[in-house]
């Protein structure tokens, strides 16, 4: 779940009796569960909120790269480190799939990467986190990429087309990224007693940032009810948090880790676990750009960016000369 | 133990090792998402390879150290590697021209290893001139592309060139296990790849726009391990660190 | 800003003698770059053996409005599907 505070219309959903005939067609057909595909006609807010919805998405792909490639060079095995490679590698791969849904709807990648460097778009705020020890390559992978699974697999049935589609192919290429944060905190947790640490400093940091992933309370959540009657939110933040912690504690203890939550119990009457709410004064911090990396984080995005151009103009021009000399011959 | 053969199939498998992780070192930070990923597929065919060699090494050796073994419990002496791909990635445009130039002898020699007296080699050369195949026409591309684009392009690949050549002629050494190898059919006399191998890049640099340094001169010392680049014992360092640190830990 | 390179759309076509099918787009500044891209990033999995590319802004597409007439008419045509004819089963497979 990468996209978080995903500014909406700003307003509350349109009343039906407000909307114009193309509006109820359009809504109608998004209530039928047909897919809108981007040369049909659609609200302008409905294009705008995806824009920022899936370049958010997108960008967190590509800044999520970072914390995690962070341990490709010190990956303990041979096997560690590809398994690691290619899975940062799918990153990037999910970002690019995302970049190109958002371009159907008339933006350009550069335009969007332009305006994550310049800070005017946001990245989900659990990649402005460190990862401190190896454990943490687990945790990534079994909390973050856990959480993140979560909503993605219901926004295989979002009403857009195109997001839609890559969605799909990022949940089918997905499914080994969590069991392989799972088995590194696996070998860890039944290993040496600095392995056991590892793990569990791991979960001490990592817990509530996964649980901020969700975004805001619903209560706290001003966005929400326009997107999910256009069905580019599929369940609210906390109908997700809560299905992550029920999940995601049985798991904590088959482990042998304990989730760093002393007010954390199994409630019979809810049949759910009752869990603490994470520090949101903290989440709106590290969202202004107050985290422990975000600083680090977007510069390396600049750096590449910046000490990137000259090779993709370097391409291009020689892909226009040799176009050019085809053309003279 | 068949020394000659171990010394052989290290330095293979150093080779692919250190440039396999510094090619993974790009993972998140080139210049453009395609290439990214592109630069991500080449990293993880040389650490597959990498298990391929360094597997048979210590199947030869025969002491019970496995690729793993190998590759982060031994210190920087007993390393094989070719000073051209310990070198530090710089920019782009060098990390390119490393690639282009050892790319270039790959392909060649596993293509001449696919004829190999022993088995096990040929198996590995059958799988990985393959990727190599296309790794050698993705570098060469790239190089052309970039050596024929801007004025800047240009300049930055002439200045990679420069500065990587005088590391090529290493790959081309002979000593007494290059001289026992191709004896016993094992693998080709190294010289004997300088021919085709010259050919190959000549042809690329035309496209390229790009001049090869006169001097023939080169720098040696990585694949008999006498001396290394200060540069493989930082690569090392940073690699082997958690094997080292928890030495009774499994992963 | 420098010019961005073009968008191609990625047709692969899969083990099993199937047609190409559409599986994304990428960015590349020619076409066999783009090639290259595509294997790259949609057969990192083994999913392909034949790739097409092809540039976006070349694909001409039909409108949405044309939906009704372009498609519609078919529907009606049910004698095209082998189902519309009912066979005796002692007639046997056909």
């Amino acid at each position: 779940m990468y996209a978080q505070m995903v500014k909406s219309t700003g307003q509350g959903v349109k009343p039906r009796e407000e909307m114009s005939e193309e509006e109820r067609h359009f809504q109608d057909r998004v209530d039928a569960g047909e897919k809108i595909e981007p040369k049909d006609w659609m609200p302008e807010g409905y294009r705008k909120t995806l824009i920022r919805q899936i370049a958010q998405h997108a960008h967190s792909e590509v800044v999520g790269q970072l914390p995690e490639g962070n341990w490709i060079t010190r990956a303990p095995t041979l096997e560690r480190k590809a398994i690691l490679l290619a899975k940062v590698q799918d990153e990037a791969g999910h970002g690019l799939y995302l970049y190109c849904a958002a371009e159907t709807l008339g933006v350009s990648r550069d335009d969007l990467t332009e305006a994550l460097l310049s800070g005017k778009m946001k990245y989900s705020s659990i990649f402005n986190y460190p990862t401190l020890n190896w454990a943490d390559i687990g945790a990534v992978g079994w909390l973050v990429d856990g959480a993140a699974i979560m909503n993605q697999v219901p926004l295989q049935r979002t009403s857009f087309g195109p997001y839609s589609r890559a969605m799909i192919r990022i949940c089918k290429e997905e499914s080994f990224h969590q069991r392989q944060g799972y088995d590194i905190m696996m070998k860890m947790a039944q290993g040496t007693p600095e392995q056991k640490r590892m793990a569990q400093e791991a979960i001490n940091r990592f817990w509530y940032p996964s649980l901020m992933m969700f975004g805001p309370s619903d209560k706290d959540s001003v966005h929400s009810a326009q997107s999910m009657a256009w069905k580019i939110k599929i369940n609210t933040n906390d109908e997700l948090r809560q299905k992550f912690v029920d999940q995601t504690v049985p798991q904590a203890e088959y482990l042998g880790l304990t989730v760093p939550d002393p007010d954390l119990k199994w409630n019979e009457e809810t049949g759910h676990y009752d869990f603490s709410e994470p520090d949101w004064a903290e989440f709106y911090e590290v969202l202004k750009g107050n985290g422990p990396c975000n600083t680090e984080r977007l510069e390396a995005r600049r750096k590449a960016w910046e000490d990137g151009a000259w090779v993709r103009d370097g391409l291009m021009a020689h892909a226009e000369k040799r176009a050019a000399r085809t053309a003279a011959q | 133990m068949d020394e000659a053969l171990f010394e052989f199939c290290l330095r293979m498998g150093d080779n692919t090792l250190v440039l396999g992780h510094r090619v993974s070192e790009w993972c998140g930070h080139a210049p453009v998402l395609e290439e990214d990923i592109a630069l991500a597929n080449t990293a993880l065919d040389l650490i597959g390879q990498t298990q391929f060699w360094l597997g048979l090494a210590g199947e030869v050796e025969g002491k019970g150290r496995d690729a793993d073994a190998l590759a982060f419990r031994r210190d920087a002496w007993d390393f094989r590697s070719v000073l051209l791909v310990e070198q530090p990635n710089g920019d782009f445009g060098q990390t390119i021209m490393r690639q282009f130039l050892f790319d270039a002898w790959q392909s060649i020699i596993l293509d001449r290893l696919k004829g190999s007296s022993d088995d096990r080699v040929k198996a590995i050369a059958e799988k990985a001139s393959k990727e190599v195949a296309y790794h050698f026409e993705r570098s060469r591309d790239t190089v052309v592309g970039l050596g024929d684009g801007t004025a800047e392009s240009h300049a930055r690949m002439q200045a990679a060139l420069d500065k990587l050549y005088p590391y090529v002629g290493e790959l081309f050494g002979a000593d007494a296990t290059d001289r026992e190898i191709a004896e016993r059919g094992i693998a080709p006399l190294p010289a004997d790849l300088r021919e085709a191998y010259d050919a190959l890049i000549a042809e690329a640099m035309v496209e390229a726009t790009l001049t090869l340094p006169d001097s023939r001169w080169t720098h040696t010392g990585g694949r008999d391990g006498s001396r290394h680049s200060e540069h493989l014992g930082h690569l090392l360092t940073e690699m082997q660190w958690l094997q080292r640190a928890y030495p009774d830990a499994r992963w | 800003m420098s010019k961005e390179w073009p968008l191609w759309e990625v047709f692969i076509r899969g083990q099993h003698g199937m047609s190409h099918r559409h599986v994304g787009s990428l960015h590349a500044p020619d076409a066999e770059m783009a090639i290259k891209n595509a294997r790259d990033v949609y057969t990192r999995r083994n999913e392909g053996v034949s790739i097409w590319v092809v540039e976006a802004r070349h694909i001409a597409a039909s409108s949405p409005s044309e939906k009704g007439p372009l498609y519609e008419p078919s529907e009606s045509k049910v004698y095209r599907h082998p189902t519309f004819f009912d066979i005796p089963d002692e007639a046997g497979h056909m």
